[in-house]
Order: structure tokens, then C-alpha cells, then sequence
């Protein structure tokens, strides 16, 4: 109830304060961003707006990722919901799910005429966000991916070469050794667990997270994640963190400082970590592909991104949608795609950005800015490394954090906790079927 | 002895109750009648289509382990909230009432904590007990102790505790402080020439003196533990390690307002407000008996 008013409140200013100026239709844009990406952002917005006199976008931030959806929610049960809403991929089969809200993408570009050509857009970054006959459903906008990042100082300081192989996890574990034995308090952290090592080790070893294609053949689907190959890896980083090796220091990116600030050695984390740790570490510092098993068949396959999309809402009038998709398309044009992707780290949304920065020399001036899109496009996505469809995900990530932190304090051996997460993620699974059915 | 007003008529004593019956009818029975109703369907997010599925919202929490567990949590949690802003307000209270100079000073310094929202509480001892950056884990450190509460649940409920306390140990205090005040001083320097001394004319006249003061507070106090600590866990821990300090009123927040699942929800505060009715049932039949006033 407070969150709807609050949510009406803030949409009514919105729609006040411009107003008064210029009598253009306003398209309400509600993101996620702060800081230096929300600059970006706003950047985007002034450009889009002084390029064109019919529509005036008006951005506003409206939290974190959670926080923005629920704001978004909130505000369609109160009927004031905005033009486009920023989810991030954690939201995706939620807002599928949600027929009456939303308006697909493909269906407002059709209805414009604007210019949207699906195949423009990166196979793995479309697929998350495409329904299963192929429409795509909401525009990707940051997508990123995990990779490896390497304090190349520290390495040198252990008497490593800092160019050493870092390919599989089994040399990882060799160069932990070393660390270790060399005195090292924080060889190797992680940001958002559940994502990297679960998620995306899933993907890149071609195994199921989760049955029915992940999810995007069905919502009957059960969560996978306890088979062999994923069990041997929370076992092995399970022994890391009691060996002192592997260091944990929260569910979100909360390590990302202490790597930035040259405490740690290694740190796996989403490649748009970029933009902060190329502005305040002061070291030497290199990028690498993620890390997998040699022992496993079928590795390395392609890595899954991580992000937000943009989804439309329903029940706004016929011509704001135009708007809409005018402003959508000035986004996947290439000059502000090759912008967005230089600046922050995320991938490239259309191949034409990321030829044109390859082109522009970027990749040759920034080594190892493009890992994560050789590592994204190496192969074709399988039914396994496409991306995940999971209904109450947030939810289900927070299970995985908590039995992932009961392996790394030592009270739960690898399969037991794995078993449980799976387990206790089914029941919500459940849940969301009966909702959305 | 007893007096008794009585009035004529029916109209002016429905006008003079009215605002209060208004006031509860919209902010509490109106919510709470929603929330019974949503507790017996799983409704999807967006509000545009809503499942009947009877008590089959309880029966998936109650048959929940981790549920049943986090029972076990909010007690240990609320008695521990409820001890730590208490004792150490009493205390404080004690000693501010004693003091002859300077005692406004010290007054309004203790209030002042009050005055931080809980969620920026929460920051800040997140931030001093943080545990690679912190100056208090730090300081630890160097002593030999390896705080790492983000991995040690025990850790975890300390932290919590003390920054759901801090902030409530000045709203104790001020109501201790002028408890004191009114406390006869005739029965204490009567005392005081038989011969007792400070703590015993502490525990056997103060004390007894104070007990509606403290029952009150131990019934706002348990209140707050159980529904407005959520902010300062969700800064803090978000329920973690594992589900160390995922209270009950924590989890009607995420599993609402974080993931959406609002049926849930419903029926985790449909839980919680039968808990808590009872709970104040039980503190006024039993120890209310024990309150002098």
C-alpha cells in the first residue's frame, strides 16, 4: 500500500516538473543506475532527447535492481507505471510470465515501423530475452559476464610469472598453492557467488542448471545444479576457503574493494567490474577468460550474461509507444552501443558495436576488454549455456547463497548442501508454476 | 472507592472514542483483514491474477524446517534486543540521576542516538565491525581475534543485536530517567537512615517502584524486536550466514517485498500477528501481576 502511493507520488512529480516547459509526448524510463552509471545513463537520455523534438524521455532511478522492479510493480497495481522499466536478468521469466503488464519489444517495434533487426543483436545476449518461438521479448541493455581478474603485482610477489596459465581451474589451484605458501592473506575471492560459480559454471561446462532447457521450454521445470561436475567444484573452492586459500566476503560484489584496493591476488568477477577497478587500482592488472575444469568434457562452451533488459509496459497510449520504440532503436544504434560498451565494461549488444570498437582500436589500446565477448560468442549456445528462465530466482539465489556459505564455513560437505539448495529451490519453483499458471 | 462518569445519551461518548476507533480501523484492521484475505491465495506479482489455494500458504510454511528454525532465531533475537536496550538504559538512567552538574549535557548526548534512522544504524556498525576495512575489526585483530561475521552466525546475531539496541537505548533511558525523577525521595532517605545502602535501596525500593516503567518498556521493546528491526538486517546480514538472523517479521519483508511472493507473505504476517497477540496476552496475565502501580 505505502509502496504504490510513494510509487504514484513520485511518477506524479515526474510527469509535473517537465511538463511546463514543452508540450512533447514524455516517455518515463525507470533504471537502476547510480554513480558513474547513472551519469552514463542520463548521458544516453540528453542525447536521445536532443536529437529529436516529437518525445522527451524523462529518467529516473528508483534503487537497485530489486527496488527498481518492485517500484515498477508497485506503480502498475496503482495504475502509474512508466513507459519502460529496467529489470535485471534475475527478473526476466517474472516479467514473462506477467501477460497484461508488459508489451513485448518485437510487437512495439512492429506497430512503430521503427527500424529493429533481431539478428543485429548478440545470439547469447538475444537468447536470454527471447521467447521460445524466437520473438524478442525486451531490449537487452547492460549484459555482462564473469570473468577472471588478475593482480599481476601480487603474482610477481609470490614469485609467479604474471603470465602464467590461468585457463583451467586445476593450474588456478597450483598458483593458489604458491599464494598461500608465500604468505598471501586473500588469494583468490569472488563476487556474486551463486552467479559465477553455480550459474555460469553450469553454462560453460555444457550441464543443466536446471531441466527443461533451464527453464525456457516450461515452467515445470527443477533445478539440476547438484550433479558431479558442479558438486567437484563448490567441493574444491569448499576446501580453498578452509585451506584459507579462497576468501568470502559477501553475496554481492562486497570483495570487489579489497581486490581494487590490491589485496587479493584473483577475483572472479562480472567483466563490467571494469570501469571501477581501471580507476583505482594501483597495479598491475589483467583480464582473463573464466577459468574451467580440463577433467571436464565439453568445456569451455560459452559463458551466460548478467544485466538488466528494458520491458515496455502496457496501458499507455497508442502514440507514446511510437516514442518508445523510436527511443529503443537510438539505443542498439551502434555509435551509442560502441560508447556504452567502451565506457563500462559491458558487452557489446549488437555485433556492429563491437566491430566498430574493434575497429576504432579499443581492443588493442585496452588489452583483454574483449575476453568477455570472445568468451560470450566462442560457440553457439547450447540448450544448457543459453541462459536461465526461473521463476522466484531472486529468491532461489538467496537459498543458493545460504548453503553455499554453510560449505564455506565447513558445516555442510559440498552434495549436502547442493542436494538442499536444489531441494528447497524446487518448492519455490512449485509455487511460481501455480502463480503463473 | 471506584468512580464511575456516566453520560446521557449515546453521541457524545461515540464522538469521543471515534478518532481512536477511525485511526485503528484504518491502519489496523483494514491491512490486517487484507493480509488474512491475501494469505489464502498465491497471487502473482503484477495483481492480475490471483490463485485460491485455501490454507496451502501455511501448510508450505509450517511444513518449511527453515521456517519452523527461524522461530527459534526471533526468540533468541528479541530477548537478546530486548536485555540490551533495556539493562544498559536502566543503568545510564541511574547514573544520570545521580549526577548534580552537567546532567542536561549527558542527557541529551544519550538521546541523541535516537535520532538515527535504523537503516543508516545499520551502516554504521556494518561499517566499523566490516570485516577486512573496519576500525573494530581491526582492533580485534591486532588482539588476535579474527571477527569474520559474514561466515560465523554467532558473530552475526551480535552485530544485529547491538545495532538494533544501540539506538533504543535512548528511548529506554528517557523513560527510565523520568521514571527516577519520580520516585519519592522521603521512602529513599528513610531507607537511607535505617542504614540501606545505594544498591539495596536500589533493588528493594527503586526497582519495585520502576515496574511500570519496565513493563511497559518490555512490551514496546519485544514489539520493536519482532517487527521494526528488518532494515537493520537487511543492511547488515540480508538473514545471513546461512539463515543465522533471518528473523520472522525479516523474512515477510524479503520474501514480499524482494521476492515477490506475496501470498507468503500474507500468511508469514498473519503468523507473526497471532504470535505477537498472544505473546502480549501472556505478558499482561502473567507478569502484569507482578507490577505495582
Amino acid at each position: 500500500m505505502k509502496k504504490s502511493t510513494l510509487g504514484a507520488l513520485v511518477a506524479g512529480t515526474a510527469v509535473l516538473l517537465p511538463m511546463a516547459a514543452m508540450a512533447q509526448t514524455e516517455i518515463q524510463f525507470w533504471h537502476a543506475f547510480t554513480g558513474r552509471l547513472g551519469d552514463l545513463v542520463a548521458e544516453q537520455v540528453d542525447t536521445f532527447n536532443a536529437g529529436q523534438s516529437d518525445y522527451t524521455v524523462v529518467a529516473s532511478h528508483k534503487g537497485n535492481y530489486s527496488e527498481t522492479l518492485n517500484a515498477g510493480i508497485a506503480a502498475f497495481r496503482a495504475g502509474e507505471q512508466p513507459h519502460v522499466l529496467m529489470v535485471f536478468e534475475v527478473g526476466t521469466a517474472t516479467m514473462m510470465a506477467a501477460q497484461g503488464a508488459i508489451k513485448p519489444v518485437y510487437e512495439v517495434m512492429e506497430a512503430s515501423g521503427a527500424a529493429f533487426d533481431p539478428d543485429a543483436y548478440i545470439g547469447a545476449v538475444k537468447g536470454y530475452y527471447t521467447s521460445t518461438d524466437g520473438q524478442m521479448l525486451s531490449l537487452p541493455f547492460n549484459s555482462s559476464t564473469p570473468v577472471l581478474w588478475v593482480n599481476r603485482d601480487a603474482l610477481e610477489a609470490a614469485g609467479i610469472d604474471p603470465n602464467t596459465d590461468l585457463s583451467t581451474w586445476e593450474q588456478v589451484g597450483t598458483v593458489l598453492d604458491t599464494l598461500k605458501d608465500s604468505g598471501s592473506d586473500c588469494p583468490l575471492t569472488t563476487a556474486w557467488q551463486s552467479w559465477i560459480h553455480l550459474e555460469n559454471l553450469s553454462a560453460y561446462h555444457n550441464v543443466p542448471f536446471a531441466t527443461q532447457d533451464n527453464g525456457f521450454a516450461g515452467t515445470d521445470t527443477e533445478l539440476a545444479f547438484n550433479s558431479p561436475l558442479q558438486v567437484a567444484h563448490i567441493g574444491a573452492m569448499g576446501e580453498w576457503a578452509q585451506e584459507g586459500k579462497f576468501i568470502y566476503a559477501g553475496r554481492r560484489n562486497e570483495d570487489g574493494a579489497n581486490f581494487r584496493a590490491g589485496e587479493c591476488a584473483l577475483f572472479t568477477e562480472s567483466s563490467a567490474g571494469y570501469a571501477g577497478i581501471k580507476s583505482e587500482a594501483e597495479f598491475e592488472f589483467d583480464v582473463r577468460p573464466l577459468p574451467y575444469w580440463a577433467a571436464a568434457e565439453g568445456a569451455p562452451q560459452n559463458t551466460i550474461i548478467g544485466g538488466a533488459s528494458l520491458w515496455v509496459m502496457e496501458g499507455k497510449d497508442a502514440g507514446d509507444y511510437e516514442g518508445v520504440a523510436e527511443f529503443l532503436s537510438f539505443l542498439s544504434s551502434t555509435p551509442i552501443q560502441a560508447k556504452w560498451h567502451q565506457d563500462t565494461g559491458y558487452l557489446p549488444i549488437t555485433t556492429a558495436a563491437g566491430d566498430a570498437t574493434r575497429e576504432a582500436g579499443f581492443y588493442d589500446e585496452n588489452p583483454g576488454t574483449d575476453v568477455a565477448v570472445i568468451q560470450m560468442t566462442a560457440n553457439e549456445p547450447t540448450a544448457n549455456s543459453k541462459g536461465l528462465r526461473l521463476g522466484s530466482f531472486d529468491q532461489i539465489r538467496g537459498i543458493i547463497d545460504e548453503e553455499l556459505e554453510a560449505v564455506w564455513s565447513g558445516d555442510k560437505d559440498a552434495q549436502t548442501a547442493l542436494d538442499s539448495a536444489v531441494e528447497r529451490g524446487n518448492q519455490l519453483l512449485r509455487r511460481f508454476e501455480q502463480a503463473s499458471r | 472507592m471506584e468512580k464511575r462518569v456516566t453520560f446521557k445519551g449515546w453521541l457524545l461518548p461515540f464522538l469521543l472514542i471515534a478518532p481512536q476507533i477511525i485511526i485503528s480501523g484504518v491502519f489496523f484492521f483494514y491491512p490486517a483483514g487484507q493480509a488474512i484475505w491475501q494469505s489464502l491465495f498465491i497471487p502473482d506479482p503484477f495483481g492480475l491474477s490471483m490463485r485460491y489455494v485455501g490454507l496451502g500458504n501455511f501448510e508450505y510454511l509450517l511444513s518449511d524446517p527453515y521456517y519452523r528454525q527461524s522461530f527459534v532465531t526471533t526468540a533468541l533475537f528479541s530477548t537478546l534486543v530486548t536485555l540490551v536496550s533495556m539493562v544498559p538504559a536502566l543503568f545510564l538512567a541511574v547514573l544520570a540521576d545521580r549526577l548534580l552538574r552537567g546532567a542536561g549535557a549527558y542527557r541529551t548526548l544519550l538521546i541523541w542516538p535516537y535520532a538515527v534512522a535504523p537503516a543508516v544504524a545499520g551502516v554504521l556498525w556494518l561499517f566499523m565491525f566490516n570485516t577486512r576495512v573496519g576500525v573494530i575489526s581491526w582492533y580485534l585483530g591486532k588482539l588476535g581475534y579474527d571477527w569474520n561475521h559474514v561466515l560465523n552466525g554467532g558473530e552475526a546475531m551480535g552485530l544485529v543485536v547491538v545495532a538494533s539496541s544501540w539506538g533504543r537505548i535512548s528511548y529506554n533511558f528517557l523513560f527510565f530517567f523520568a521514571a527516577l525523577q519520580a520516585v519519592p525521595r522521603s521512602v529513599i532517605e528513610a531507607a537511607a537512615i535505617d542504614g540501606a545502602r545505594f544498591w539495596r535501596r536500589f533493588f528493594t525500593i527503586v526497582l519495585p517502584l520502576l515496574s511500570p516503567t519496565t513493563f511497559f518498556l518490555l512490551v514496546v521493546n519485544i514489539v520493536y524486536a519482532f517487527f521494526e528491526t528488518f532494515g537493520v538486517i537487511h543492511t547488515i546480514t540480508s538473514g545471513g550466514p546461512q539463515q543465522s538472523t533471518t528473523i520472522l517479521v525479516y523474512k515477510v519483508f524479503s520474501d514480499g517485498f524482494v521476492g515477490q511472493d506475496l501470498g507468503s507473505s500474507a500468511a508469514q504476517s498473519v503468523i507473526l500477528l497471532v504470535v505477537v497477540g498472544l505473546l502480549t496476552v501472556v505478558q499482561f496475565k502473567v507478569i502484569e501481576k507482578r507490577v505495582h502501580y
